[in-house]
């Protein structure tokens, strides 16, 4: 298992660039069918169908206000936390219907990682990693001290911390305290790992290192992240959908995207136009 | 001015604010020092420094009333119950005797003592899960049509007279005790071996764990506005981070909402604890006024504020005046004490575990 982590990792530092992978298309690990959302009675999202392929990065990009937050909160059902949000159309995960589900469960099986790092104050590095599992009613402390380790090895942040591992998470960088919560997110296995702008907080610096995390998490993980920076998704993403106006505007291979955009909209906004 | 900026201050976790009301005087001395300094030499100079230094002498001298009101409290405690101190020496704290009555009037604090500590501790044993109960409701159950106007309702009862809550002690929450829940206990917990001296047949007027309950009743509003303040103050995004790994909305208040409130909780608790301790009309309303040590919670007692209260207007002799000035000195004691005890323990108890808080 530790073995497997760390290939992981040294994939990360490694690959410089997110490649389409080759070969048929594989089959949407996640999709969401006519998605909409609300707030109260006003419209978020409008009609998004979207079909995330498993073991790819898929970035959502848009200017601010256009649902790309709300649409990945729909995706792990926390949308319906805010009071009078609501949901219609469905999401599937393998095919299975997602609010058909426990949330809990679902989320379980969709990890998060939010916009500021939000590490548990109270904690030590390793209890924040151990949360989620202790959640699950792991109490074995050798299956634990392992999942400790491979997530913070996972998430990049092992070398730096594993001198101090009891210490308080608080104490960490704002870049080590996002990884840090990648690392609390990974702990439990997810199969999918949801990213709301995850370097908006953090400096260029931490933000790179990021990066390269979220480039090697597709070996394992499905990953969609959320991005207001157009360079990152180019970075990090072999996918990537654009949203305007709580409306899905265009989708597709990210270079495609960049490159040849089909719809006028996604090259206004690509070129700097608005947004 | 490296010596007058105060260490950054991430350590003490979040809610410092409401945590620790006590800590600033502590710091007194510092502060006013720190003022001084930042006086310039030259005080024409520097406009804004000039403010700033007076800014700071302003509010020290602020703290220093409070310090210099704790002090001169002491004083006049000490030298207006200095001939029972001298008099009758540790006699009056452990005598388990008081008669104030000639010839010879003796003067034993300890029944009083032990009303006091039990009282505020059974009071504190009912209030405090009753209360995290409210806060919990109130912060992260209510639906908010509810929330606002119950939230409101809790601030309104912390503001209700004592002497109300005890006139309801003595007309609604004695008979129900006498009647059903004492008679209960006793047939309950009075059954187990070694309780039953402890849950006895209940006789009539007040008693201990009347004025207890009362106590709790009271203290619950102070313990769950607080409580329920500090939750409010955790931000979403705490929340949101354990309900991403999956959990439920318990899981969610015990590892996100609760621990990142944990000092404002904490202040809460002790606040509450405080006012159980210090407590007078409602207690002396609704114990019984017994000057002897209760040998059940079904016996009438008193506490060292109640027997102050009872006996003050009664008190003829210098003497038993001094004794009663004395208790209070006690008392005054005792709740510093206690609080300095209950830091202690919840340091200890924050401080291992979790790196956050404590040192």
């Amino acid at each position: 298992m530790v073995e497997a982590s760390r290939d992981a990792s040294a994939t990360a530092l490694t690959s410089t660039d997110a490649q389409v992978p080759e070969g048929p298309a594989r089959a949407g690990k996640l999709r969401t069918e006519s998605l909409d959302a609300y707030f109260g009675s006003k419209k978020v999202l409008d009609g998004i169908s979207l079909d995330f392929p498993a073991h790819t990065v898929t970035a959502i990009i848009g200017p601010s206000g256009c649902g790309k937050s709300t649409l990945v909160r729909c995706l792990n059902r926390m949308h319906e936390v805010t009071p009078r949000a609501t949901v219609t159309g469905r999401v599937t995960l393998d095919g299975a219907d997602l609010y058909a589900m426990e949330a809990v469960t679902v989320r379980r099986r969709i990890g998060m990682v939010f916009q500021k790092p939000n590490p548990f104050p109270t904690m030590s590095v390793y209890d924040n990693v151990a949360a989620g599992l202790k959640l699950n009613g792991e109490r074995n402390r050798h299956r634990l001290d392992a999942a400790v380790i491979k997530s913070l090895k996972g998430a990049a942040l092992w070398e730096e911390v594993k001198e101090n591992i009891h210490g308080p998470g608080v104490r960490l960088s704002g870049g080590q305290q996002q990884r840090l919560c990648i690392a609390r997110a990974l702990a439990v296995e997810p199969e999918v790992l949801l990213m709301d702008e995850p370097c908006s907080a953090l400096d260029p610096i931490a933000t790179a290192k990021i990066e390269q995390l979220i480039r090697g998490l597709r070996e394992q993980y499905t990953v969609v992240i959320v991005t207001h920076n157009m360079q990152q998704a180019a970075r990090v993403a072999e996918f990537t959908a654009f949203l305007y106006l709580g409306k899905l505007i265009e989708f597709g291979p990210t270079d495609v995207m960049f490159e040849r955009p089909k719809e006028k909209l996604t090259e206004d906004y690509i070129t700097g136009r608005f947004g | 001015m490296p010596d007058a900026t105060p260490p950054p201050d991430g350590r003490r976790g979040p809610n410092r604010a409401l945590g620790n009301p006590f800590s600033s005087f502590v710091n007194f001395p510092g502060l006013f020092v720190r003022g001084l300094r930042r006086l310039p030499k030259d005080i024409w100079r520097s406009r804004f420094r000039t403010l700033d230094g007076l800014f700071h002498i302003g509010t020290a001298a602020g703290g220093g009333v409070l310090v210099a009101l704790f002090l001169t409290e002491i004083f006049f405690l000490t030298q207006k119950s200095w001939p029972t101190i001298t008099g009758y020496g540790f006699g009056f704290i452990l005598g388990t005797v008081w008669n104030p009555n000639p010839p010879a009037p003796v003067f034993g604090a300890w029944p009083y003592i032990v009303g006091t500590l039990l009282t505020s501790a059974i009071a504190m044993l009912l209030a405090v899960p009753l209360s995290l109960g409210i806060a919990v409701f109130l912060s992260e159950e209510a639906p908010s049509w509810l929330r606002v106007p119950l939230s409101s309702l809790v601030e309104l009862l912390v503001a209700v007279p004592s002497v109300v809550y005890g006139l309801w002690g003595i007309f609604v929450l004695e008979p129900i005790m006498r009647t059903t829940i004492e008679p209960d206990l006793h047939m309950s917990l009075g059954r187990i071996p070694g309780l039953g001296g402890v849950f006895p047949t209940p006789s009539a007027g007040g008693d201990v764990l009347t004025a207890s309950v009362v106590l709790a009743i009271m203290v619950v509003p102070t313990i769950a506005a607080i409580s329920r303040e500090s939750m409010r103050a955790v931000p979403d995004s705490q929340r949101e981070a354990v309900l991403s790994l999956g959990a439920t909305r318990w899981e969610t208040t015990r590892l996100g909402v609760i621990p990142y409130a944990r000092s404002g909780i904490i202040g809460a608790c002790i606040l509450g604890l405080g006012r159980a301790l210090g407590e007078t009309m409602a207690v002396t309303m609704t114990i019984g006024n017994s000057n002897h040590v209760p040998s059940s919670l079904f016996m009438p007692g008193q506490t060292l504020a109640s027997a102050i209260a009872n006996e003050f207007n009664n008190s003829f002799s210098p003497l038993e005046r001094s004794a009663l000035i004395e208790a209070g000195l006690v008392l005054l004691g005792i709740t510093l004490l206690v609080n300095l005890v209950a830091r202690m323990l919840v340091r200890g108890l924050v401080g291992s575990g979790s790196g956050a808080a404590g040192e």
